[in-house]
């Protein structure tokens, strides 16, 4: 493929038009027209209508291009791209299933793609429904009581079931439980969640296999601790089998068990998180259920809460009753954690999601158990050339402490450009923090052993050049569009707009 | 390999402090900038500053991770390197001479809980 570089900027020409709107109405000599003979007003007059101060004097600076010009750039700027319709993605911790393609018919259906937050009640009882019912499907399949979907992400659900679990606290009047727990070994957003929500952050260690150190918890519940955030399995995958301990002993010292939902795809049809002793989570939407990342589209992180904090929840909240739906937040006012959005979050994202859990039906039960076995599959296949810190049964992800054999001084950061090299994502490097050279990988359950197999293949074939030929996987990559980068330069000179480039 | 020099103390934390008069002069470890990589940023405390053992007062920033500095002792910061304000780098280039904080020591019996080269060289292997 030829690399295409350019700006859309540059291959601007003056006059040159991709598209001409209709001419307005305005009077030849600048004057204000009168309306339009059918009454509606005229392009001129809604701009009168305008304060002057909000008017541009001179002219935007819009690219000038034909729509040729215009198609073929985005076209070649998207061959640039890679996706999980590019090839495999085994960024662990990141759950990049396929996003299948039904999801999206869906959510564009015109019926519910139109819909204005602002429309009333009566008008948009399908959405309402989609919204209810999403909420309880959720909730089935986690085994708690009620969920919000308002959250727009990951960090805003930690942030929201924090707020409640604060809110439950203070209702009770006990305002001294200010701290919350996280595991060492936890994600960076827990520790930033809870300090946004106001809560101090005291950490408790991991065993040596990895999970929560149930004696080293024991010292630090008093009556201070609102509760702790845990992952389950754990950021290196590894189920904490320890879970119904730590949530009596938290529980018995007047806490809240917070679920990082982050995990939860190996737990899809496997596991509940309610039934494991968790007060409150949220859900990564856009990981478990299969909605897109990042670029693709917004995130959702619904939350959801087991039955004692259901009043707890945020404002407003969609509710059923004699046939209707409603979305009230009166009468749960006072107990309520407060409003966490304007409207009710990335409805499209839910809609997705919906539409993959109606879609999968009663298959939705292998969803968890086939993520585990491909991932102990890759585990096991690459155990030889890899040194595997934590030698037990994984979930859907697993953690490399880099190559088994360092002598030539290969990195981790080496294997993972020079997989570029051979077309894949590299997996997620240097997280978790337990390990000096981490590579986290996590394949989902949407790869085929084929695809499996031929990212075996080339672990080892990397694993092999690391000892052959140590220099050529230092400087790899060698055959992307852009060799390896200088990031300490880029991190202490970052150039952040086009004008500092030309 | 990491170099550990003799005649100063080290925490688990990888900080070391060498001891001159009252006055404590902590940095990090060349263990630790070994570890972290190509240092980007040191996000450095105000003088005048109290702190106490075992807490936060800083980080330093490599394009691999961002690490938390703990103090090896209890007291006021005296003095900070502002040099590495715009050459972070330095501490990659020599951990030992480029210091982070000044701190006048408040409880010098702290320094005896500390490590010595040798002992700290075993919990790097």
């Amino acid at each position: 493929m030829k690399y295409y570089d350019k700006l859309i900027f540059e291959i601007s020409r003056p006059g040159r038009v991709g598209y001409s709107l209709p001419k307005n109405w305005s009077t030849d000599n600048g004057q204000q027209s009168t309306d339009k003979p059918d009454g509606s007003l005229s392009i001129v007059n809604c701009q009168l209508s305008i304060p002057k101060v909000l008017l541009r004097e001179t002219p935007a600076e819009l690219p000038e291009v034909s729509e040729l010009d215009v198609v073929r750039h985005y076209t070649n700027v998207s061959n640039k791209n890679f996706g999980v319709e590019t090839g495999f993605y085994p960024l662990g911790s990141c759950t990049m299933k396929y996003n299948p393609k039904i999801n999206e018919e869906i959510a564009h259906h015109p019926a519910f793609s139109g819909l204005h937050p602002l429309q009333s009640e009566e008008s948009v009882q399908g959405a309402l429904a989609i919204y209810y019912h999403t909420a309880r499907a959720l909730s089935e399949l986690t085994g708690l009581a009620d969920f919000t979907l308002t959250p727009f992400a990951g960090a805003h659900g930690e942030l929201t079931g924090l707020m409640v679990m604060r809110q439950y606290h203070l209702l009770r009047g006990d305002t001294k439980r200010t701290r919350v727990i996280v595991p060492d070994s936890a994600h960076g957003t827990n520790p930033a969640s809870a300090a946004v929500c106001g809560l101090e952050i005291v950490e408790v260690k991991s065993t040596a296999n990895g999970t929560v150190d149930t004696n080293d918890l024991k010292g630090l519940l008093d009556d201070t601790i609102a509760g702790i955030m845990m992952t389950n399995p754990n950021t290196l995958g590894i189920y904490e089998t320890q879970v119904v301990e730590i949530a009596r002993l938290v529980h018995e010292a007047g806490g809240l068990l917070y679920y990082d939902g982050a995990n939860l795809n190996p737990m899809l049809g496997a596991s509940r998180p309610g039934d494991m002793g968790f007060d409150i989570m949220h859900i990564n939407l856009h990981k478990t259920f299969s909605t897109p990342h990042g670029g693709g589209g917004p995130g959702s992180g619904p939350v959801g809460v087991a039955a004692h904090l259901v009043d707890c929840l945020p404002n407003p909240r969609v509710t059923f009753a004699d046939g209707k739906y409603k979305v009230e937040s009166g009468k749960m006012k006072d107990e309520s954690c407060g409003r966490v959005a304007a409207f009710m979050g990335n409805f499209g994202v839910v809609m997705k999601a919906y539409t993959y859990i109606l879609s999968l039906g009663k298959g939705i039960k292998h969803v968890g158990p086939i993520a585990t076995l491909n991932a102990n599959y890759v585990k096991e296949s690459l155990r030889d050339a890899y040194y595997l810190p934590v030698d037990t049964v994984c979930k859907h992800e697993f953690v490399f402490d880099g190559l088994a054999d360092k002598s030539t001084g290969v990195t981790t950061l080496d294997i993972a450009k020079r997989l570029l090299d051979y077309g894949y994502h590299a997996p997620t490097i240097y997280f978790p923090l337990l390990f000096h050279q981490s590579i986290m990988i996590e394949p989902t359950e949407t790869e085929s052993k084929e695809t499996l197999d031929d990212f075996i293949d080339i672990m080892h074939r990397v694993a092999e050049e690391a000892l052959s030929d140590p220099d050529m996987v230092k400087s790899a990559p060698h055959t992307t569009p852009v060799r390896r980068l200088d990031e300490t330069t880029a991190a202490k000179n970052p150039l952040l707009k086009y004008r500092d480039l030309i | 390999m990491s170099k550990v020099i003799e005649g100063i103390k080290y925490a688990d934390s990888h900080e070391w402090v060498k001891v001159e008069g009252n006055v404590g002069i902590i940095g990090i470890s060349d263990y630790a900038q070994h570890s972290l990589g190509d240092i980007v940023y040191v996000d450095l405390p105000s003088e005048g500053e109290e702190i106490s053992k075992g807490e936060e007062f800083g980080a330093v920033e490599s394009v691999k991770a961002a690490s938390d500095l703990y103090s090896p002792v209890s007291g006021t910061i005296i003095e900070i390197n502002s040099a590495l304000e715009s050459e972070p780098e330095l501490i990659n280039q020599n951990a030992y001479e480029n210091w982070i904080i000044k701190v006048e020591l408040a409880d010098p019996s702290e320094l005896d809980s500390l490590l010595d080269a040798a002992a700290y060289e075993k919990i790097c292997e």
